[in-house]
């Protein structure tokens, strides 16, 4: 009995954390619309920010808990408000999700760069030097007692600041209408200030209460949120109460995990996985109207033709030829990457470009596919390949029977919880039996992958696997496009455009979505295969979901619903770290900070940078003699760089210059078609893509 | 013979609010009927719950006698029901042609959909548009895609929930003889529609629903003096 008190002291202490940023998590969501994937890593950066001053610096306790939660998080509040999602308000919601995920990403590698993640930053418990309170049996620390206080205060705090307060009503009233709201006289722009600074300082609150207990690690801190969102769910992201209760069940539950789970080899993941496992039965659990939301502005979906395609499959296949010949043997290993990545990013395409189903777990579906294929095509067996894509699939239609309940941010909050599970506990597990087949994952540590036997021809050279990995690449890309002009693409996007006109057209919506779900399970698994072969030994931590959301956001950036996305995803994933990885160990952070602000320029172009690229290269594309030139200067560029006669840097320096003042000459000397006048074009003649450059020259010129 | 499509004593609730409260009608093979109203009357309720995107508290839908109440949309489309929306539910992001392609390839003759949807295109005399992004064409337009790409199913029932909105008197007329060459052809035609003078030249009987409830039926001539109707549209008249 002394035991279970402790452990249900212990879980209140939690639950109360959880409950702090849990409505946190409400209050944001309930005044402003969005979902905050990052609050539980602005809740790090608070910890962090506190042991600075507190410990770092040696600031008094009460001026360093001041600072944080009255300066740098409101501040912090106000500029996520103002810089990250005053832009994409009038957007979509995946645009606004995608912000957040890049502020995750963003305030992770930050958190990394500034603070060494090797060094240990114990912080301790408020008043650890008092002995701890007697409450029968059972004692209290007075850190506990505090944080609960603090959960209680905040309660009550909030309920009078919501229902007694101008300001609360403002709130409540922002979320249901921005415009109208405004009508009657409130300030909506207040209400969503207010609403973000408070969110963030909630989060502060319960990242400086919790940091004592768990190692001050920016991954672990910002993933504690997902017990967060689980609490946020069970109050239905507007109930304060609910979200308490939420709190309660996932906190008590944690610690009778922690004191009761019998001690063997396959269940301590499960006490890890416990709240991501009730975060994705709670979505499930109640299919409330406002968890079933509609994106109105969907990606757009250029329709590639098959030249197109093609230009784009040998474009892979010749950049995956020029590496080969022209990098030393051990950076093939490294830039090789870019493909498999590429592989995994072209998952996203029909899935989320088209079908408009966000899933943030492809990464460690491509896992599951490094996994089988690392087991079974040990020794090379080409058949274990589409073997392991297989399975992918399958794994991919189970995810797909829930998906069809949930929608939008809780889909991607769906596949996130699920990707958890798998890292923390799945992913650990020992090999088991399953009706007579063995079923072996990381086998708690790594699995080394090798290289398939191509019909008697092993490949195991980096060189050979990197141009494998290319040919899968435009295989895969072709194949996209080619469903993507077909009749199953234009079902998918039928289907994200309108559920109900398609299902009164007849379309099965159970079907259609498993379908895509696996195809793209598919597909990342087939990447999975190939980025396991390039790293030859791979661990559970390289496909967990912080790993997955640069992809993810790349993938955005360049375009969901465009084919050359994989391509794109892979290169700017891989290119930028690897050509600056000799300047130190910060240029991964750097480079996933980087990648994190690319994300948040959003707004600046919704339908992604490769339509825009596709419209700035397109006139040099269709001149013949500069095209030529360009090719000419880069194929010697290629022979002196394979020939090793010059500075590999300098030849990289001289083609890229090239290109560009090529692309400069080529839409000057696009002339505007004379035969209808520029104010017809659009009407007389379909607009061309180049119309709008060649009409903003003109402007320029006519001064 | 029965009608085709029967809808008998049909309720549905929205929390406390009855929407629909025991609504009964039919809907027989090549003729046009109306179904008119204030707005909220439960008009478009009441075709989600024929198509199957509402399943009723009570009540049944019978399709040539069947009882088809659980079964889901796509198995009465595939019994040869579609239908169009109020608000318009194109696939924005294809083009015109490609929206009735869509609809053609999983309908009975997706064998020849290309063909089917060439067909439909050009009697609506869409094919100018063809090529065209659907989210680009103007209301009146993109209701006619809407009425095409559910006649590629080439229905036995066809829903059709305003078309006509948007639309000039040219276009109003040109429907008006479309609706009529449909129910020639053999289709039930059921139609909600606001645009006063296109229900009541182009259906055969029109109900009248107010506050969820049919509050008259009859042949236009009879509804629209009716006393009943009047009063729900117009209030009460005192003198």
């Amino acid at each position: 009995m002394d035991q279970f008190l402790a452990f249900t002291v212990v879980g209140l202490s939690t639950a109360a954390v959880y409950a702090v940023i849990g409505t946190g998590l409400v209050v944001t969501h309930a005044t402003t619309g969005v979902f905050n994937f990052a609050h539980g890593a602005a809740g790090m950066l608070s910890a962090f920010a506190y042991w600075q001053l507190a410990v770092g610096w040696g600031w008094p306790v009460p001026l360093a808990l001041a600072f944080v939660l009255l300066v740098l998080a409101p501040a912090f509040g106000l500029f996520v408000e103002r810089v990250l999602m005053r832009p994409v308000q009038a957007l979509g919601e995946a645009e606004r999700l995608v912000m957040t995920v890049a502020l995750l990403t963003g305030c992770i590698a930050l958190a990394r760069w500034v603070w060494d993640p090797n060094t240990a930053r114990p912080l301790t418990p408020f008043l650890a030097d008092r002995p701890a309170l007697r409450l029968g049996p059972a004692a209290v620390t007075w850190h506990q007692a505090i944080t609960m206080a603090v959960a209680l205060a905040i309660a009550a705090a909030l309920w009078v600041l919501l229902h007694r307060t101008r300001a609360g009503t403002e709130m409540r009233a922002s979320v249901d209408d921005r415009a109208l709201a405004g009508l009657t006289g409130a300030d909506p722009l207040r209400a969503t200030r207010l609403a973000w600074v408070l969110g963030i300082q909630l989060a502060a609150v319960g990242g400086i209460l919790i940091a004592p207990a768990v190692a001050l690690d920016a991954q672990q801190l910002s993933l504690l949120i997902v017990s967060a969102y689980t609490a946020a769910v069970f109050g239905r992201l507007r109930s304060l109460p609910l979200t308490f209760l939420g709190a309660l069940v996932v906190g008590l539950l944690e610690a009778y995990l922690a004191g009761y789970l019998p001690q063997n080899d396959y269940l301590p993941g499960l006490r890890l996985a416990a709240p991501a496992l009730l975060l994705f039965l709670a979505l499930l659990a109640f299919p409330h109207r406002r968890l079933r939301g509609r994106d109105r502005t969907p990606v757009r979906v250029p329709l590639p033709t098959v030249r197109g395609s093609l230009l784009l499959a040998g474009t892979v296949v010749l950049f995956a030829l020029v590496l080969v010949t022209v990098l030393a043997e051990d950076d093939l290993l490294s830039y090789g990457t870019l493909f498999p990545l590429g592989v995994i990013a072209l998952s996203f395409v029909p899935l989320a470009g088209y079908t408009g189903q966000i899933s943030l777990c492809q990464l460690s579906i491509a896992g599951i596919g490094a996994v089988v294929w690392g087991h079974l095509g040990a020794h090379g067996e080409l058949w274990a390949l589409p073997v392991a894509m297989l399975v992918t699939a399958a794994v991919g239609a189970l995810i797909a029977l829930p998906a069809l309940r949930l929608s939008g941010i809780y889909l991607a909050l769906g596949t996130a919880a699920f990707a958890v599970v798998l890292d923390r506990w799945i992913f650990t597990l020992p090999a088991f039996d399953v009706l007579g087949v063995r079923i072996t994952f990381f086998d708690q540590g790594s699995v080394t992958v090798s290289g398939p036997d191509l019909f008697g021809l092993r490949l195991t050279s980096p060189s050979q696997l990197l141009v494998l990995s290319a040919v899968c690449l435009a295989l895969a890309s072709v194949g996209v496009a080619a469903l993507r002009r077909g009749r199953f693409g234009r079902r998918l996007i039928a289907l994200r455009d309108s559920e109900a006109a398609y299902a009164t057209l007849g379309g099965r919506l159970l079907v259609t979505k498993t379908a895509v779900f696996a195809l793209s399970a598919g597909i990342a698994g087939l990447g999975g295969a190939l980025y396991g072969m390039q790293l030859q030994t791979v661990t559970a931590d390289q496909f967990n979901l912080i790993a997955g959301l640069p992809i993810f956001l790349i993938a955005v950036i360049g375009g969901l619903g465009a084919v050359g996305t994989g391509l794109f995803t892979g290169i700017a994933f891989v290119l930028p770290a690897q050509l600056m990885s000799g300047l130190g160990s910060w240029v991964h952070d750097v480079t996933a900070l980087l990648v994190a602000l690319a994300g948040m320029g959003l707004a600046h172009s919704p339908s992604g940078v490769l339509a825009q690229m596709r419209a700035e290269w397109a006139p040099l594309g269709r001149n013949r003699p500069l095209l030529c030139g360009l090719l000419g200067v880069l194929g010697v560029c290629w022979l002196l760089a394979a020939l090793d006669v010059a500075n590999g840097w300098l030849l990289l320096a001289i083609a890229l210059v090239t290109a560009l003042l090529l692309r400069v000459r080529a839409a000057a000397a696009q002339r505007p078609p004379t035969d209808i006048p520029p104010e017809w074009w659009g009407v007389r003649r379909p607009w061309r893509s180049e119309d709008g450059e060649v009409l903003s020259r003109a402007t320029i010129a006519a001064g | 013979m029965p009608p085709l499509l029967r809808a008998e004593e049909i309720t549905v609730s929205f929390g406390g609010r009855r929407a629909l409260d025991g609504v009964s009608l039919t809907a027989e093979a090549g003729r046009v009927t109306g179904l008119i109203g204030p707005n909220g009357a439960g008009k478009s309720t009441l075709f989600d719950v024929v198509c199957g995107l509402r399943r009723p508290r009570t009540g049944r839908i019978r399709l040539d006698g069947r009882d088809i109440t659980r079964e889901g949309p796509a198995r009465r489309a595939r019994r040869g029901m579609s239908r169009t929306f109020q608000h318009l539910e194109l696939f924005g992001r294809l083009s015109v042609r490609d929206n009735l392609l869509v609809a053609a390839e999983l309908g009975p003759g997706r064998r020849h959909a290309a063909r089917t949807a060439d067909a439909v295109l050009a009697r609506l005399g869409l094919t100018g548009v063809a090529d065209d992004a659907a989210d680009a064409l103007p209301t009146g337009l993109a209701r006619l895609v809407e009425v095409g790409r559910a006649l590629v199913l080439g229905p036995r029932v066809l829903l059709l929930d305003e078309p006509a909105a948007g639309q000039d008197a040219e276009e109003t007329r040109r429907f008006a003889a479309l609706l009529r060459s449909l129910a020639d052809e053999g289709t039930a035609v059921l139609l909600v529609e606001h645009d006063m003078s296109l229900v009541m030249s182009v259906c055969d009987e029109v109900h009248v629903l107010d506050l969820g409830a049919v509050v008259a039926s009859g042949p236009p001539s009879r509804v629209q003096t009716d006393e009943t109707v009047l009063t729900a549209y117009l209030g009460e008249v005192r003198p």
